[in-house]
């Protein structure tokens, strides 16, 4: 690639390989698919900063900067390569992002700064997601298609049915894209998105991705569930499906392809299944301590380029270092922004409406 | 003059034609049954969902995300409970997202009893939905008002409940939806399904026209020094028909409220009678503990207290697991004219 061609960051990246001797490879092979290696690089960029800014999160959530913590430690990979593959944009022409809890790298990799997470976490008035009002990763950003993030575990499927119908009918290559944990999967809602995305000559572009962590809070899947995969269960509604390790990049990358590919083109869902590691257990609620046991994708993909002679050690750990920078950057950035006012809880209820006698601009208490 | 349920089919006609409604869905709500209750005949944007009430209204929320303007029905309020979750997080959505998105969605949907409905086609669900914040919530006692609510419900940019007084829907109205024939008989042929195969049918729309019954106006449906009657629904009209005989019978005169808006409600309407009389009953058929009349007779109390002459009442349904079938159940259990009648005269006579 010519110097020109490569985006600021992965040229810095370069140079420092260069100065370390490094001749990268061009393909890094893994789980029987091939990636170019400028794109591992800026994979494995935005995967470290997305450690660094969930191990931040979590801290402020011990420190007393914030209080409830919930992400995804363990789902870097997918999260950020899903990131990556975003039609970014409003309304029906681009991609529609129906999200759960654990999907801080997948907005980083579509470009919102830390600051922005941080925000949330610090409950702070300038919080562009909720004003302070919902958890960390609770996101909402309407000039990204990010519909808001709730606590309520698969409401997100059947809302995406609905994005998914004005796609389709206004002819884009938009796709609806819906992500949820594995324990989730026993709500109805998942059973509605199959059906309803099925409709025989109603197909909708809904990508339905479960991120399979093996848990639900403390229940272990095995105990609960019978089905080797959570993606056989589309075979009946006629809907393609396939399962991935998420915690190989590379692979991730190339099933997540597939899957855009074939809903951007047929119009029809698909559902993808991915085997992600929880690093940090299910949230503050269970300390948020480091999990023992799991494997890692960080630090496997990391030797994994290390192995492919595409990254250095040292660089490795220079980035490791800056993104640690940003995230306490970010952190301390918030803790001097002004925090919601009392005269702030009503804000927001309502849209100014022609034929509200009572309300024509936005709630303000009961009835008066 | 049109029925309720007429009402509410040209306020949808009118919606798709004129106020930009891009879908018209529910079970059966499509072509060939336009509705099990008929609200949805004819209706070029109509059309059939799984039987699946979450996935309805999460598909309209998505909808109404990506920018179309959904209403879609729940068969039988009877039905919307599992779905209150739903409907909670499309209060909350602007709210919770500071104003990033709105959700300009409407519900509409048959409630209470009077059809010999039994124990799943007869329940109320205002005292639920008036709980669910960020909603506004109505409910029409005749076509008209159905119409304008209807139209109300399609241009505000809120999440929007309607609830139809299922015994009513077959009603017809006193007074003519602008642009509404004026023959009954004409207005049926133009826009009735015809029983039986309707594939060849098409309906003859009226060229109605644009009325909105604003949110949180209630009407005054009589007027009198004595007593405040609050109700809405299926039962205004039996307070109005009771309000009626008491000024025949006993020379009483009441103020009778038909509220229309549950939320927001008219509490200058409100408020506003309970100092002019100092007498209040607040009439409706939903169950008693946690009654929708609990909350404004709270406000009544609290904001009027020195206002009353006498304490003020709650005529309501019984706290029974259902209404049975056997009309034994329900007219013990659901109030009935009689009920009414004797709670607004010991009301009206009770000494200050």
């Amino acid at each position: 690639m010519p110097a020109s061609d490569i985006p600021p960051n992965h040229r810095d990246d370069e140079e420092r390989s260069v100065a370390y001797g490094v001749k990268p490879s061009r393909f890094v092979e893994s789980g029987g698919e091939i990636l170019d290696a400028e794109r591992c690089l800026e994979i494995y960029r935005l995967m470290v900063r997305t450690r660094a800014l969930e191990e931040r999160t979590i801290k402020m959530s011990k420190s007393g900067e914030g209080y409830f913590w919930v992400g995804g430690p363990g789902e870097e990979a997918v999260n950020v390569c899903l990131g990556l593959m975003i039609k970014k944009g409003q309304g029906p022409a681009f991609d529609y992002l129906h999200l759960h809890y654990r999907n801080a790298g997948l907005l980083l990799a579509m470009g919102m700064p830390m600051v922005d997470h941080m925000r949330q976490m610090a409950m702070t008035a300038t919080d562009r997601h909720s004003m302070g009002r919902n958890f960390v990763g609770h996101y909402a950003i309407a000039a990204w298609n990010v519909v808001p993030v709730t606590s309520v575990i698969e409401v997100q499927y059947t809302m995406a049915i609905g994005t998914a119908m004005v796609q389709k009918r206004f002819e884009s290559d938009g796709v609806s894209v819906a992500v949820g944990g594995d324990a989730g999967t026993a709500q109805g809602d998942f059973s509605s998105c199959m059906i309803w995305a099925s409709r025989p000559g109603q197909e909708v572009p809904v990508l339905m991705l479960v991120t399979n962590n093996g848990y639900g809070i403390s229940t272990p899947a095995h105990t609960q569930h019978s089905e080797e995969h959570i993606s056989d269960r589309a075979t009946p509604f006629g809907i393609r499906s396939d399962n991935v390790n998420g915690n190989d990049p590379v692979a991730t990358w190339r099933a997540l392809e597939r899957a855009f590919n074939y809903c951007r083109r047929s119009r029809r869902p698909y559902m993808l299944e991915a085997a992600v590691s929880r690093l940090h257990g299910h949230s503050s609620s269970s300390g948020a301590a480091r999990v023992g046991g799991e494997p890692d994708v960080v630090k496997i993909f990391e030797d994994q380029l290390i192995g492919s002679g595409i990254l250095h050690r040292e660089l490795a750990e220079m980035i490791r270092h800056d993104a640690a920078e940003e995230a306490d950057a970010a952190a301390e950035q918030v803790a001097t922004e002004p925090r919601p006012l009392p005269s702030d809880v009503e804000k927001h209820t309502y849209a100014p409406s022609p034929v509200d006698a009572i309300y024509p601009d936005d709630y303000t208490g009961l009835p008066r | 003059m049109a029925t309720l349920v007429q009402a509410v089919r040209l306020a949808l006609h009118y919606g798709e034609t004129h106020l930009g409604v891009t879908d018209i869905f529910g079970e059966d709500v499509g072509p060939p049954l336009g509705g099990v209750f008929t609200a949805t005949q004819g209706l070029k944007t109509a059309w059939n969902t799984p039987l699946d009430e979450r996935g309805i209204v999460g598909a309209a929320m998505g909808l109404a995300l990506a920018g179309a303007k959904p209403v879609f029905e729940i068969q039988f309020c009877d039905y919307a409970f599992n779905m209150i979750d739903m409907l909670k997080v499309a209060g909350n959505l602007r709210w919770s997202s500071a104003g990033a998105y709105e959700m300009p969605i409407v519900m509409m949907v048959p409630t209470g009893a009077g059809i010999r409905g039994s124990i799943y086609h007869s329940h109320s669900y205002e005292s639920q939905a008036t709980r669910l914040a960020g909603w506004k919530i109505a409910m029409p006692s005749d076509a008209l008002d159905a119409y304008g609510l209807m139209l109300s419900a399609i241009v505000d940019p809120n999440p929007v409940m309607v609830l139809l007084p299922k015994a009513l829907l077959r009603v017809k109205g006193d007074k003519l939806i602008p642009g509404e024939p004026s023959d009954p008989a004409e207005l049926s042929r133009r826009i009735d399904a015809p029983v039986g195969d309707r594939s060849n049918w098409q309906p003859d729309w009226p060229d109605v026209r644009e009325y909105f019954v604003p949110f949180g106006s209630g009407e005054l449906m009589r007027e009198g020094p004595t007593a405040t009657v609050l109700s809405y629904g299926r039962l205004l009209p039996v307070c109005v028909q009771v309000a009626d005989e008491l000024r025949q019978s006993h020379g009483i005169e009441c103020d009778v409220i038909d509220l229309r808006s549950l939320f927001p409600y008219d509490w200058p309407m409100i408020a506003r009678s309970v100092r002019k009389t100092g007498r209040v009953m607040i009439v409706n058929e939903d169950t008693e503990v946690t009654n929708f009349g609990e909350h404004l007779l709270r406000r009544i109390v609290e904001e009027h207290f020195y206002d009353l002459l006498v304490r003020p009442r709650l005529v309501q349904g019984k706290h029974l697991p259902g209404i049975g079938l056997n009309p034994v159940y329900e007219s013990n259990s659901v109030p009935q004219p009689d009920h009414i009648r004797s709670a607004l005269l010991a009301l009206a006579t009770d000494p200050a």
